[in-house]
């Protein structure tokens, strides 16, 4: 299954300046997992040691927070796109 | 100007002074660091704030510009924009009085030129932008800072691109608009339209004053801090109570303390922080009370709406705050914002946003508790104007309405009688 994953400028250096990729994967963990297969930079940047989500990292599924879904078992269906955000504060 | 650059929260990466928020190494959030070596003359420096411009340019020490303020004094940047900042610091007796406390001040930021503190933030973010010769501002706002973007881009003469949650209150809505600005409604709440504008200002070349500019917006809100102390004589509160949104206001105020005590410039310690909520969206409330150093994400539902930020990015912080200051942030229900709205109006003559509800809800609620000590000196502070929502009092009181004769007001007192003495 082929998923759009959308990728934050500040770690676009980590992916040769994509701002998009394409990898497969069925929930929000094998997608992350696809894409450090891809670019292995990506993996320190956005998991902590225990493979959780750095706690400034927001990601997103067809636009809502995982967090208000399974979290990391959260199924992704085909050509939908997972969108990888740094939490910003001030409203 | 003593910035030096900017340095990750999280990891303490340095990065330079540009348009930059996030750790590249490990998403933190980047902050503003300063070399103050040069202010070691405690007398001299403040008698130059005290000389100094009344607005939050007297503070220029302390903020990111690295020429001079705005303003004609300045070839660079020659439009000063809107004046942010100097707001009253009010004694607050008969609040005090009320809740069995004997020094309560209100620091009454409604009093700023778009009715919120955020002309504050707007003030230091905005001239950060026009530094780095950026042509354009935006923002995701709640309500208050879109209007606060809205005119100073009138003020500078910049365009601006502002964009809000669909369902915010009109008076918001008409109090920005009013400015001429390209007026965007999202539909979704406040965390969609966040999100959103993160993902826009990616690929744009606008100063998002919260989003890219951020690091320079938040120092805006240290002034706060520094006003308190000034008007209080170089003092420090013993408590002070602020609403929590995002986080950035109430740790930017702690940040703005500690910065001044490293210099010596105030003696004492770090006042007990308080953070208000309202139940409706109470993320940093709930992980606060649930003993937790992380956030939860919420669906806001309050009349609250400029504190609905369901995914506060700063909450970490607050709750290390909170704790570490003896402090705690607490929730209200829509109920009592209201109720806090009437109080502070009928004890002050201070008519405050649902925000300012919150907050004052928040002390009446910490002194029912027996948690302040009636002789501390507690400052409430208030972040926007009554005005901005006025669908909160609606209802709340009754009018009488007679003939332009004394018959007409003789007959309509004899069957109610006028209240002949102040609530409270």
């Amino acid at each position: 299954m082929s998923v759009a994953v959308k990728i934050p400028t500040a770690l676009r250096a980590a992916t040769g300046g994509e701002s998009e990729v394409s990898v497969e994967g069925a929930t929000v963990s094998e997608v992350l997992d696809a894409l450090f297969e891809a670019f292995g930079e990506l993996r320190a940047r956005i998991s902590d040691e225990d493979g959780a989500l750095r706690r400034f990292v927001n990601v997103y599924v067809a636009g809502e927070d995982i967090r208000f879904l399974q979290g990391l078992d959260t199924p992704v269906a085909d050509g939908s796109a997972v969108t990888i955000l740094p939490a910003v504060a001030g409203g | 100007m003593a910035a030096e650059k900017l340095k990750c929260k999280e990891c303490g990466n340095e990065y330079p002074l540009e348009a930059l928020y996030v750790c590249e190494r490990c998403f933190g959030p980047l902050e503003v660091a300063y070399d103050h070596s040069r202010l070691d003359d405690v007398a001299a420096l403040r008698r130059r704030i005290q000389a100094g411009s009344e607005d939050v340019w007297r503070y220029a020490d302390f903020l990111p510009l690295s020429g001079p303020p705005p303003g004609a004094g300045n070839p660079e940047i020659p439009l000063a924009g809107v004046p942010a900042g100097w707001t009253p610091l009010v004694r607050a007796e008969r609040l005090g009085e009320r809740l069995g406390l004997h020094d309560v001040w209100v620091k009454n930021d409604a009093a700023n030129p778009t009715h919120s503190f955020k002309d504050r933030v707007v003030a230091v973010a905005s001239g950060r932008a026009r530094e780095l010769g950026f042509e354009a501002l935006a923002c995701a706002s709640t309500g208050n800072l879109a209007g606060a973007v809205a005119a100073q881009a009138a003020a500078i003469g910049l365009p601006s691109y502002v964009f809000v949650p669909a369902d915010l209150e009109e008076q918001k809505i008409l109090g920005t608009g009013v400015y001429g600005t390209n007026l965007i409604e999202v539909r979704g709440n406040y965390d969609d339209v966040n999100r959103l504008c993160t993902e826009l200002s990616a690929d744009r070349d606008w100063a998002f004053v919260n989003i890219n500019m951020r690091p320079y917006y938040a120092e805006g809100s240290k002034t706060v801090a520094f006003e308190i102390a000034e008007q209080l004589g170089w003092e420090l509160p013993d408590r002070v109570i602020v609403p929590i949104a995002s986080g950035s206001l109430f740790t930017k105020i702690a940040g703005g303390f500690e910065e001044w005590l490293s210099l010596g410039l105030i003696e004492g310690n770090l006042p007990t922080m308080n953070g208000a909520q309202a139940t409706g969206c109470a993320p940093v409330a709930n992980a606060f009370a649930a003993g937790k150093d992380f956030c939860q994400p919420v669906k806001p539902d309050t009349i609250a709406k400029s504190l609905a930020i369901g995914n506060p990015a700063d909450g970490p912080y607050a709750l290390d705050l909170a704790r570490r200051s003896g402090g705690a942030i607490d929730a209200v229900t829509d109920d009592q914002v209201r109720e806090g709205i009437a109080l502070l109006a009928q004890t002050t003559g201070i008519f405050t946003e649902t925000a300012g509800g919150v907050t004052t809800a928040v002390l009446a609620q910490l002194a029912t508790r027996g948690d302040i000590d009636p002789d501390e000196r507690v400052v409430l502070v208030i972040t926007g104007d009554g005005l901005k929502t006025l669908d909160a009092v609606r209802g709340s009181f009754a009018a009488r309405q007679i003939d332009a004769t004394v018959d007409s007001f003789e007959e309509c007192i004899a069957g109610a009688p006028l209240v002949a003495q102040a609530v409270a």
